[in-house]
């Protein structure tokens, strides 16, 4: 059994193109054609020098030395957090606006909600000289000043949601429509792994530059290939597809998956989707999702905003169902608490999506001669203010 | 005979209107549904309100919102058509998005559809391969009808597949488009209700999304059996309530 996409677009249970009929031309075309431009040898060349000379791959695999003293097990950093625009999300960025290109689309729409995405995407097109639009929120748009400035700096158009609850998953909405009513010369770059297929697998796939990178540099630190936990944060769960990918189907790696407890599971504020959510169908993919009883949607919460996000991606949801991954969910109080130690025991700034993965360790004890490898999926800096406001720096 | 179909037989243009369940007040469902009835409206799609309707525009927008802080659920809906087959003989069509319908349970839904004299229904978001894998043996089951859409992109073997697998007519969409966003129909659009005319198919076509007035009724159905109006509605009882509602069809046709 593997854990990867099979024909019909599925993992396991999840997964699925379930689009609008006004959707299904672009979707298709990109379904039947992503596979063999990925292949191309062109596009494998420049995608891979891209992410060398732009992006700044590979990213170093760094031993935390004081941080595996503290906790009694050998911990290695995958430092996304270097990438430039600050997180891994620009991996996917690169590898989807060489496919838009090679699909001879002129226009890029992509949602965003704490801003991550919208500005590797904004970057991209920058570097391409392709039109840009931003859906965003417009209660995240207040919240993430500064990243809507880069993004307008970078030449993209901001667009704010303002239906429904005016957040993320509104903002995909936007965007979605927007497709349906540019169906010709206009590709959808999606942040995570979620949507219809072939969006999760395609995207898993730019990101999957993660774990094959981890491979190689563990060869050389380690002697050894394969950790014996790889642990990533999940919102949508893009940097932990990415991080996973090429040990889905090697049973001996353990997964590790960490969602946001917000202010607790059972607090009403929360985004842990594995243990809130329901099978349903959410942007055109059937995954685990935070739902009413009545099968309306709702606002998931989570200090950090790239968690905070009500679905989890189809490859996620199935390794939750399966018992392949093992899902801990971390509080706000928690991560923050991780981010700061990770500050001052390695002198580095985590995201506090990235803080989430980094506070299990607390709670969950590993072998002194285990070798555990973290996805510091995004660094700190478009967190400061977070980070001022809670620890009254 | 199913309802749809009985209808579909008449030697006229038919008229469909679409308001959302709940709105503009969460008892308004019946009384428009009787007004519209009276008013000489052919069918009537009743929306079913979900919180994130990909597939809709603003006004339809707004109202499902609205529907749904009114305190509508889809267990409410179905109490409120419970015994509508006493005074209401028109089709009845539910509109909503697939997934309240799996939370409800497709089988069940269909059964409670079935109750209560739902003829059909059109799930935006239900793609026809995963109907026909998955789904068609239980609307069938409960002599229930699920329309398609097509677009002026869908490819003419795809048209064909969804003649195939429909049983009551082809939602024809106008342009693409979410609901609610064109004004008037271009040549090129008439051009293709023209070309789906001609392919013959075994379901008739019923032309939606931008059709809001006396001309553009006419034009919609120049090629097609009828037209439905979704977003001109909710915008006649945003402005009106739900008064003068047989002056607005009037106007239609």
């Amino acid at each position: 059994m593997s854990y990867q996409v099979n024909k019909k677009g599925y993992y396991g249970d999840f997964g699925g193109a379930y689009i609008p009929e006004m959707l299904y031309p672009n979707v298709e075309e990109l379904r039947s054609q992503y596979l063999s431009i990925m292949q191309e040898a062109s596009f494998q060349k420049e995608f891979k020098d891209l992410l060398r000379d732009y992006v700044g791959r590979p990213t170093p695999l760094y031993y935390a030395e004081r941080f595996s003293k503290k906790y009694g097990t050998k911990v290695y950093l995958k430092r996304e957090d270097l990438c430039h625009t600050g997180a891994h999300k620009v991996n996917n960025t690169v590898g989807q606006i060489l496919m838009a290109k090679r699909l001879g689309k002129d226009r890029i729409i992509a949602e965003t909600g704490a801003g991550q995405h919208g500005v590797a995407t904004a970057t991209v097109c920058a570097l391409m000289g392709i039109k840009c639009i931003v859906y965003m929120g417009e209660i995240d748009i207040e919240r993430q000043a500064p990243n809507v400035a880069r993004m307008k700096m970078l030449g993209a158009t901001v667009v704010p949601a303002k239906s429904g609850s005016k957040t993320l998953k509104d903002a995909t909405n936007e965007a979605i429509r927007d497709w349906i009513n540019n169906p010709v010369d206009t590709h959808y770059i999606i942040g995570s792994v979620v949507g219809p297929h072939p969006y999760p697998d395609m995207v898993a796939r730019f990101q999957s530059v993660v774990s094959e990178e981890i491979k190689n540099q563990l060869q050389e630190k380690e002697k050894r290939e394969n950790p014996d936990y790889v642990v990533a944060c999940v919102g949508g769960g893009s940097n932990a597809a990415g991080a996973f990918y090429h040990y889905l189907d090697i049973p001996k790696v353990g997964i590790i998956a960490v969602e946001a407890a917000g202010k607790g599971i059972q607090s009403g504020e929360s985004a842990a989707t594995s243990a809130l959510g329901k099978e349903g169908i959410i942007h055109g993919s059937k995954t685990l999702l935070m739902q009413s009883e009545d099968g309306q949607i709702t606002e998931p919460y989570s200090i950090s905003a790239g968690l905070d996000y009500p679905g989890v991606g189809p490859m996620h949801a199935n390794l939750f169902r399966s018992g392949r991954g093992e899902f801990i969910s971390i509080t706000d109080d928690d991560a923050m608490k991780a981010g700061a130690q990770l500050a001052k025991l390695e002198g580095i700034i985590p995201a506090i999506e990235s803080s989430h993965a980094l506070a299990i360790f607390e709670e969950r004890k590993f072998k002194p001669d285990e070798v555990i490898v973290v996805n510091l999926s995004g660094r700190g800096d478009k967190d400061l203010s977070t980070y001022i406001d809670y620890f009254n720096l | 005979m199913n309802r749809i179909n009985q209808t579909l037989q008449q030697d006229k243009k038919l008229l469909s209107i679409y308001f959302t369940a709940g709105y503009p007040d969460i008892d308004d469902t019946l009384p428009i549904i009787k007004d519209l009835e009276k008013s000489g409206v052919d069918f009537i799609e009743i929306g079913l309100p979900f919180s994130d309707p990909l597939a809709d525009g603003p006004t339809i927008q707004k109202s499902s919102t609205a529907a749904l802080k009114n305190g509508m659920t889809t267990q409410k809906l179905f109490e409120q058509v419970q015994g509508i087959r006493d005074s209401v003989r028109i089709p009845l069509i539910m509109m909503g998005y697939f997934n309240p319908i799996l939370q409800f349970g497709v089988e069940n839904f269909c059964k409670k559809c079935a109750e209560t004299g739902i003829d059909g229904l059109i799930i935006p978001d239900l793609p026809v391969e995963e109907y026909h894998e998955n789904y068609q043996q239980i609307f069938e089951k409960y002599d229930i009808r699920n329309i398609f859409l097509i677009t002026p992109q869908t490819a003419e073997k795809r048209i064909r597949f969804i003649d195939s697998v429909s049983k009551a007519f082809i939602y024809m969409v106008s342009t693409a488009s979410v609901t609610g966003s064109t004004s008037g129909f271009s040549r090129e659009t008439r051009d293709y209700f023209q070309k789906v005319s001609a392919l013959n198919l075994k379901n008739p076509q019923i032309v939606g999304f931008g059709i809001k007035d006396k001309e553009t009724f006419g034009q919609a159905t120049e090629y097609a059996k009828g037209a439905i109006i979704g977003s001109a509605f909710i915008k006649h009882l945003n402005e009106n309530g739900t008064k003068n509602i047989s002056d607005f069809i009037k106007n239609i046709r």
